[in-house]
């Protein structure tokens, strides 16, 4: 069955303006009878439920953190995209739509992306206006850096922290509310399921995790912005609390969830360093704009440098392989991360991996401190023969640059990176898929909407760098507020939703038997044992690089491993206490399943698009041959999956994609 | 590595809690502080124990999720990083950790190393903001230019993550440092003067009221602080405030 | 303004208030004494004008009292408040590692700066009141004609417990001022580029001034 997505006719660059100006409203006397639930305060979640209450909605808002401030967009390093065209290169909503399209493989849909383009300028206005610190020029006006993949400098940033300081924006704006009483605030709750009434969203079971107590909560309608679930391959730069529980209760209530096997795996993370990790490191995109990436040519190179005979620096520059410069002469390092991951896996595969376990590449910055050392003996009129001023001048630019980074690294892996190249390796980052929702940002089940990394609209099937943060406040200031309207302006003459239904009971009982099987289990196993297990099925059957056997496989093995959980875990405590063990295995048993259909999503999408990438679909010929090879004939829709009983028994719907601004093109950088 | 800790354990908020030992084995000087706490966790329940509640979240120095009093130092000895990102290496083998929540009046435990940092939220609804609506026509944000050096001084103190490690390592538990901060990063600003006084007044009035201590002066807050954030800031706080308090 | 020493600030900025007030009369007080080994009579002069001068006495002299009693005062009452701003000690606090002992141990000093200033005016503050203002002789001078202050001087510093309580009650203010100076500046909101400077002649100016004490005592005392 084809699904509708409900866009606006009329031209690209006026259906927003369009679809505004004929939406219903609900008028400012009437939004004071009516109550919103916002799950998740991030940047989505927390610019949504501020902007709301702004508009005069009672909005209930919830996040299982201690504080909304400490949502995961808060980790976010490099900057956000607006066209803004400040820097006069030429940039413009189109641009910036094209890009964002084409970096994504030409999967995503094209009037929502259009539309996040349309509303980035002013996302950069409110946001200044709210006193978010952004980095400036000397003049006092804005500065600007580039990021991969687009060929304009529009992303706006604060030092290696904007993720932070535009959560800290949503965060003060949503303060000021809770402040006037317009906001409900909820923290240390944990939404646990969503509460359909006569086919609508009512409300939702939550859990207080201080005390273990389970509270209904109604309203006319339940927004989730509750992030992506990375954390199914348990490693990744995610939050260690970040989950899919909040989604995935939605898709079993009716949402249907959309391409879950588009993952963002991002080439730049520290690499594991043994079975103790719990989490790993993200070091910014904008490192490859002075980093170099190599591997030693040499196989006996390889080994003496793992048995700690040779060090990087003894490597003769002849002996290395600057791999991504090597086969991507046109865009060299600066490859999209899809592309960088892979290239970065192939060589590791292939034996060139120069840490222990023989999962890192080198991110050397020794050129480009000579570079920039000579350019400042330059300008200072020193000698530029002295090669260790050279040196000492070049590492004090960097240190500019990417301070933070750097001692972060050094803080983690112990070594000194101005001194030796740095070791990176790709890690699970992002996830585009997520809940289906139509232009409105509604999902499946009226009343539902997701926004944010939750849903999946925007990025097709690979991000680019500073696109998340753009996504999530377009659409919890500028979307989201608007479109909700057209929705509640039906629901004025409701007056209060009771949580004394049958639904809630239904739903409460579902969450309060679900926790007792849990807690009452005595299990041999932790929660954090099935989790490890199913990251490890995913990261190999699952991860950069899948074919159909492989997940055919993991499909029956993630299968197993959850009829293994549900017999063999073990939760320590109480349902009624302040129980981290219960939260997390509630968390796990989501992620069991949500894996499933993952893989399931990945076996069926046999072609390479973006961070899918099929070893099935390769060019064989030619110069791109090697590549991705996308299939636009069979594939050139979203895959929407309707919960059925079992992951396996998903159903699927496809959104046709239709391109009518933009050529669909393979995607070269060579 | 092996190591002796000594962990503060109280059930919930009602319980007078004490410090337990626990003999811990097999530690590598690669793994990070709460990865040991970790496998702690993973033994004590494997023998069938409570594990140890504490608070995490990004486990990469920024959410401000992660606390701990680790041998007398608020995210332990190493300077410029939070617990998650303390690395074994700090430690040597046979070393006994002292491992404590945060202690402040204004911070009640809510289990063992968990603590309820809730008055850092109550301080800002009192008027950590602009208020600015969201509207979508609000002026380009080149309109106003400011100052280089003091939108990178906002900057500076807007990077607090509110981790409460200026609390806690206070002989005072004060909150000043944390005020001072948000104070300061608005007040720096053209769009912040708009309600500099009444954003003085209010947050001061309700930090007051949250039971936080007064401020002496000593500066462990700047040397714990993981972010770095300056005595400057709680300086131009006082100023501030005096001005606006002054001016009625 | 109403209340504003009810909030934590507005308690701080008095205290820092009451404290540059008593740093500035310390000043005073060390130049005049310190008069005392250059030249007698300047300290003479010196002294008897303090002792007579009715805008000293009847204004200058009631605003010191009450400033040293208020810093004394606020700083117990926010002793008090502050610990009880945390009820539950640490089971260990390495204080040394982020704080100097100076700054952590404020209030220790200050007692001992107390107990000692309790001394010094029933050693001196008491019978100088009575000669002026109970028997009446404002004259300042001795049966000799000569003023008393350098006498009466010189003769304080004979007995060696009270050269040792002197010399032990100005390394308790060295320790005191060591914080104190800087600290009243950043309490009354001066943090700025003259900061490092300020804290510089902060530190010397908390050991000048007690050591310049003590050696006036030391002075008079093997001198005589």
């Amino acid at each position: 069955m084809a699904l509708d997505s409900r866009t606006p006719k009329g031209p690209l660059a006026d259906k927003w303006t369009n679809h505004k100006n004929n939406i219903n409203l609900v008028n400012p006397a009437n939004k004071r009878l009516i109550d919103v639930i916002v799950v998740g305060t991030g940047l989505a979640g927390g610019s949504a439920a501020a902007t709301l209450a702004e508009l005069g909605y009672n909005v209930k808002a919830f996040c299982f953190q201690d504080s909304p401030r400490r949502a995961h967009s808060i980790a976010a390093q490099g900057g956000i995209n607006a066209a803004k065209n400040y820097q006069g290169d030429g940039d413009s909503n189109y641009r910036l739509f094209y890009d964002t399209v084409k970096g994504g493989d030409y999967r995503s849909r094209e009037a929502n992306v259009y539309r996040l383009a349309e509303v980035s300028a002013n996302i950069i206005d409110q946001c200044v206006a709210q006193g978010v610190p952004f980095a400036r020029e000397y003049g006092g006006l804005l500065d600007n850096r580039s990021f991969g993949g687009v060929l304009v400098s529009r992303t706006f940033y604060a030092a290696g922290q904007t993720g932070q300081q535009l959560l800290l924006g949503a965060y003060s704006a949503l303060n000021r509310q809770i402040g006037r009483g317009k906001v409900k605030m909820y923290n240390r709750h944990e939404m646990l399921d969503v509460v359909v009434v006569d086919g609508k969203a009512r409300g939702i079971i939550a859990r207080n995790l201080v005390t273990g107590e389970i509270e209904r909560h109604s309203a006319h309608a339940v927004v989730l912005g509750t992030g992506g679930y990375g954390n199914v391959f348990f490693l990744s730069t995610n939050a260690m609390g970040s989950n899919v529980t909040a989604a995935w209760k939605a898709h079993k209530r009716g949402a249907y969830f959309a391409n879950p096997c588009y993952t963002q795996i991002h080439p730049t993370c520290i690499p594991v360093s043994g079975d103790h990790q719990s989490k790993l490191t993200l070091m910014s995109e904008s490192l490859r704009n002075d980093g170099r990436i190599w591997v030693p040519k040499h196989m006996e190179d390889v080994k003496a440098i793992r048995e700690g005979k040779l060090k990087p620096t003894d490597i003769a520059e002849e002996n290395r392989d600057y791999y991504l410069e090597r086969r991507y002469p046109a865009f060299g390092n600066l490859v999209p991360r899809d592309v960088a991951s892979r290239a970065a896996k192939e060589r590791c595969d292939a034996g060139y991996g120069v840490n222990k376990t023989g999962e890192a590449v080198y991110l050397d910055f020794a050129s480009a401190i000579q570079r920039y050392g000579k350019e400042q003996a330059h300008i200072k009129g020193l000698n530029e023969n002295d090669a260790a001023l050279i040196k000492k001048l070049g590492q004090e630019v960097i240190k500019n640059k990417y301070g933070n980074l750097f001692q972060m690294y050094e803080k983690i892996v112990d070594q000194n990176p101005y001194e030796t190249p740095m070791m990176i390796y790709p890690a699970v980052h992002y996830t585009m898929g997520g809940i289906w929702v139509d232009y409105n940002l509604m999902t499946t089940v009226p009343g539902l909407y997701a926004i944010g990394e939750a849903n999946f609209s925007d990025h097709g099937a690979n991000r680019l760098g500073a696109s998340a943060l753009m996504q999530g406040l377009a659409d919890g200031y500028f979307v989201l507020p608007y479109t909700i309207g057209d929705y509640l302006s039906n629901d004025i003459r409701t007056g209060p939703i009771s949580t004394e239904s049958p639904e809630f009971e239904e739903a409460e009982n579902n969450v309060r038997n679900r926790i007792e099987t849990l807690v009452n289990n005595n299990g041999t196993h932790s929660v954090d044992y099935f989790h490890k297990k199913l990251g490890k099925i995913m990261w190999n059957k699952v991860g950069m690089s899948r074919n159909a056997k492989g997940l055919a496989e993991a499909v029956e093995e993630i299968s197993a491993l959850r009829a293994e959980f549900w017999k063999d875990v073990k939760v320590p405590g109480t349902a009624n206490e302040f129980n981290e063990e219960l939260a997390k295995a509630g968390r796990v048993a989501d992620f069991l399943e949500l894996g499933e259909l993952f893989a399931k999503d990945a076996l069926h999408r046999n072609e390479s698009c973006g961070g899918h990438y099929r070893e099935e679909s390769v060019e064989e010929s030619g110069e791109q041959k090697g590549e991705a090879k996308r299939d636009d004939e069979n594939f050139k829709y979203v895959a929407a999956w309707e919960y059925k009983g079992e992951p396996k028994d998903a159903v699927l719907h496809k959104e046709n994609l239709v391109f009518e601004n933009i050529e669909l093109k393979q995607r070269s950088y060579k | 590595m092996n190591l002796t800790l000594k962990i503060w354990r109280q059930k919930d908020a009602n319980d007078k809690g004490k410090m337990v030992d626990y003999p811990i084995t097999g530690i590598e000087p690669d793994m990070s502080f709460l990865e040991m706490l970790d496998v702690l966790n993973e033994a004590l329940i494997n023998k069938g124990e409570e594990p140890v509640a504490f608070d995490h979240d990004c486990r990469e120095g920024i959410c401000g999720m992660c606390s701990l009093y680790i041998n007398g130092e608020a995210h332990g000895p190493d300077r410029g990083v939070t617990t998650c990102q303390l690395h074994m290496r700090m430690f040597n083998d046979g070393d006994t950790i002292y491992i404590e929540p945060f202690r402040a009046a204004a911070f009640p435990v809510i289990k063992d190393l968990v603590v309820d940092r809730s008055a850092f939220d109550r301080i800002q609804h009192a008027g950590g903001f602009i208020s600015v609506n969201t509207s979508g026509n609000t002026i380009d944000a080149n309109a106003i230019p400011v100052n280089k050096h003091d939108a990178d001084t906002a900057f500076d103190a807007a990077t607090c993550i509110g981790c409460g490690a200026c609390v806690a390592s206070c002989k005072n538990s004060s909150a000043m440092l944390f005020v001072g901060a948000k104070v300061s990063q608005f007040a720096l600003l053209p769009q912040g003067k708009v309600e500099a006084t009444d954003r003085v007044l209010n947050m001061v009035k309700q930090m007051d009221e949250e039971g936080f201590g007064n401020c002496t002066n000593t500066g462990a807050c700047e040397v714990e602080c993981p972010k770095g954030i300056s005595l400057e800031n709680i300086a131009r706080m006082n100023r501030e405030y005096l001005k606006a308090a002054f001016k009625g | 303004m109403s209340g504003i020493l009810n909030s934590s600030i507005g308690r701080k900025f008095a205290m820092a208030l009451s404290a540059l007030f008593l740093m500035i009369f310390l000043l005073q007080h060390f130049i005049i004494n310190f008069s005392s080994i250059v030249s007698a009579d300047a300290f003479n002069n010196m002294s008897h004008f303090m002792g007579t001068n009715w805008l000293i006495q009847y204004l200058m002299q009631p605003v010191l009292i009450f400033g040293v009693m208020f810093h004394f005062i606020m700083g117990f009452v926010l002793e008090i408040k502050n610990k009880s701003a945390r009820q539950i000690k640490y089971a260990k606090n390495n204080g040394a590692a982020n704080s100097s002992w100076m700054s952590r141990n404020m209030i220790y000093s200050g007692l001992f700066i107390l107990i000692f200033l309790i001394i010094h005016f029933i050693d001196f503050w008491i019978p100088e009141i009575n000669t002026k203002y109970i028997q009446g002789d404002m004259s300042g001078l001795l049966p000799s004609g000569e003023y008393r202050y350098y006498e009466e001087l010189v003769h304080k510093f004979q007995p060696m417990w009270r050269v040792a309580l002197y010399c032990l009650g100005f390394v308790f203010l060295a320790l005191h001022l060591m914080h104190g100076f800087m600290s009243a500046f950043q309490s009354v909101g001066a943090n700025n580029k003259y900061t490092k400077a300020l804290k510089g002649f902060g530190k010397a100016y908390a050991i000048v001034i007690p050591l310049g004490f003590i050696i006036i005592a030391l002075v008079h005392h093997f001198n005589h």
